[in-house]
């Protein structure tokens, strides 16, 4: 709905010049909301505040990861949550075994990460809705029995324990609080945009059509297979990041980061903010987080809470917080119009 | 990897009988589970991910039965007819509303339940693991085949979950109630034309499947500990069975149930660790060469 209404409002502008104001918007924004989070420890002392906003980071690059997947392309992934971990882990285990300064192990992760969600990806994204999502979870899976079953390299149960090492790079020290709280929000602005540009180009339209209509696409002469895969791997990347973020947050990884109810939060922080605006999955994030941090606290029967609060989501508005909202003020707009 | 205990296993007869049986028990209880899942499936087009919640009511059900009542076989029928009031009403109640629906918003309906479901069995029953027990009638000698050794109990379960099998697959390709039900599967609209309750038909499926699931559950409660979320484990492996036998095929998930069985049971002895690592290795495989599973008709 609102991608139409914003398809509408740029051809008053000649297209190009319309995608680059558009650009130059996005990154303005970015930097705007990169100031405002990096003030924030000048602002307030908060300690829990800042652990809440590098979480909000590492799920927040997941779940829009996740979302380049389930909105734009539609492809229900379940097994999103492997690279989530993949990332976690292959960043600590470089960082423990190797001791490289941390920018190389964070490029050699992506690295692995594309590799890896490249071969996954291959097998994988030539099957279709529920069998996708069903051999997606079983890759999942298969690397969550992988990390467990081989204990001598990754821990086993125990997880990557004894701390992820962070040597000072370039003036940044990721040990010191501060320094890893400004470090996440600017891997989560970055990858923000970066996903969004990925969203706004042609490629990405590419994407919303092989979702409205694969074999449309394919006969304008799109490889979808290649469409599909690159995304695939794209996604992986940003979710490893995620992975990265988290594990240098907790100083380690612990199986849980690949197992697949990681990947169903990912799916259910969509739908709780939204899949078919960009900034969707980044208010869901925040609403679960928030959601979980203040039921926990009342009482140990979370999962009835949680419960019901996703069917008033799913039976109630249908849709997610950010979407319901957007098609509201679309609404309302029209009808100020006349329409 | 032990695979010289796989190999010490293969060339025993009597570890032979033990392991095949055990796989078979295994197999039977995820079939019985698997084919309410398949069924569900292939009339209503709903993947129910809540699907392990059944299991895991139709063990309690059977457990405070056979607590209160002291009668297996009462056991066994709360379990089965419990399970399949409580799908009957959550398809009417719930999922009736999402049919049509985006898939994500009937998988999210559904995560929701297996959060609030797993919360009320901790509340009911406590979130410590329990036991049912094994009936009196049951603890009798074992049987001896080839010098291995087969509970009794285990022949009872095999036997139940292959006369479930056999008449859900004559009812299914015989009956009338079963030729309207695949008619609702095929053209829901053709057969509410023709003056039929496909309302009717979807809630009784759907409590069919619950009551099957339930009544695995049931049976698994004298051999397994009971335990909030015990569900989730047979759900995915479940999963891995209907998607491995092709989804919505009958006979698909009773030969990918066995096959699972027996990975898992030959398995534990070879790869102790990756037990459960070999059963996705395996759907991957399946996947990869016939994408709609061993006996799926639909192209994907």
């Amino acid at each position: 709905m609102t991608e139409l209404e914003a398809g509408r409002a740029e051809t008053l502008v000649p297209a190009r010049d319309g995608a680059a104001l558009h650009r130059y918007r996005d990154v303005l924004i970015a930097l705007v909301a990169f100031a405002v989070l990096a003030s924030l420890p000048l602002l307030s002392g908060s300690k829990a505040l800042l652990d809440f906003v590098i979480r909000c980071s590492a799920y927040g690059l997941f779940a829009t990861s996740l979302n380049l997947l389930v909105g734009y392309t539609g492809l229900t992934s379940f097994g999103h949550g492997m690279f989530f971990g993949l990332g976690a882990y292959s960043f600590g285990l470089i960082m423990q075994k190797l001791g490289v300064p941390i920018p190389v192990a964070f490029i050699a992760t992506l690295a692995i990460t594309a590799v890896i969600a490249a071969v996954i990806g291959a097998i994988c994204v030539r099957l279709k809705e529920i069998y996708f999502a069903f051999v997606t979870l079983a890759f999942q899976m298969l690397i969550h029995s992988t990390i467990l079953s081989w204990a001598s390299f990754t821990g086993g149960d125990q997880g990557l324990r004894g701390g992820i090492p962070r040597p000072t790079f370039l003036g940044i020290n990721l040990a010191d609080h501060v320094h890893l709280y400004i470090a996440s929000c600017a891997l989560l602005i970055l990858g923000l945009l970066a996903m969004r540009q990925i969203a706004q180009s042609p490629f990405g339209y590419t994407l919303r059509m092989i979702r409205d209509n694969a074999a449309r696409a394919s006969f304008l002469g799109i490889d979808v297979w290649r469409a599909k895969l690159t995304v695939f791997v794209l996604a992986a990347l940003f979710a490893s990041m995620g992975g990265m973020v988290m594990a240098l947050f907790v100083s380690g990884a612990y199986p849980e980061f690949a197992y697949w109810t990681i990947s169903g939060e990912g799916i259910f922080i969509n739908m709780l903010g939204g899949v078919s605006t960009f900034l969707g999955p980044m208010v869901g994030t925040v609403l679960l987080l928030l959601l979980n941090d203040t039921v926990t606290r009342f009482t140990e029967y979370h999962g009835i809470v949680l419960g019901v609060v996703i069917l008033f989501f799913a039976l109630g508005l249908r849709k997610g917080l950010l979407d319901f909202t957007a098609e509201w003020f679309a609404h309302r707009r029209d009808a100020g119009e006349g329409r | 990897m032990d695979l010289d205990a796989l190999a010490g296993c293969l060339s025993s007869s009597s570890c032979l009988v033990t392991q095949t049986t055990s796989g078979l028990i295994i197999g039977m209880l995820l079939f019985l589970v698997a084919v309410g899942l398949t069924l569900i499936f292939g009339v209503l087009k709903i993947v129910n991910f809540s699907h392990g919640a059944f299991y895991m009511f139709g063990a309690y059900f059977a457990m405070t039965a056979y607590q209160l009542t002291g009668s297996f076989a009462l056991a066994m029928l709360a379990g089965a007819a419990g399970t399949a009031i409580l799908g009957l009403i959550f398809e009417r109640v719930f999922m009736s509303r999402v049919y049509g629906a985006d898939v994500l918003m009937q998988l999210l309906v559904c995560y929701a339940f297996v959060l609030i479901f797993d919360d009320v069995v901790r509340l009911i029953w406590g979130p410590e693991f329990r036991s049912m027990g094994m009936p009196a009638a049951f603890q009798v000698m074992p049987l001896f085949i080839a010098g291995g050794v087969v509970p009794p109990y285990y022949l009872l379960l095999i036997g139940v979950a292959l006369v479930a099998a056999i008449v859900l697959g004559i009812g299914l390709s015989r009956s009338r109630i079963g030729k309207v039900i695949r008619a609702a599967a095929h053209n829901p609209g053709m057969v509410s034309a023709l003056g039929i309750n496909t309302g009717l038909i979807y809630g009784g499926v759907f409590a069919l499947g619950g009551m099957l699931a339930g009544l695995a559950g049931a049976l698994a409660a004298p051999v397994r500990s009971l335990t909030p979320g015990m569900g989730f484990s047979v759900l995915i492996e479940s999963f891995i069975v209907t998607v491995i036998g092709g989804m919505g095929s009958i006979l698909g998930a009773l030969i990918g149930a066995l096959l699972l069985g027996l990975i898992r049971s030959y398995g534990s002895l070879g790869f102790p660790l990756f037990t459960e690592g070999l059963m996705y290795l395996f759907m991957v495989i399946v996947l990869v060469s016939k994408p709609t599973g061993l006996f799926g008709k639909e192209a994907a």
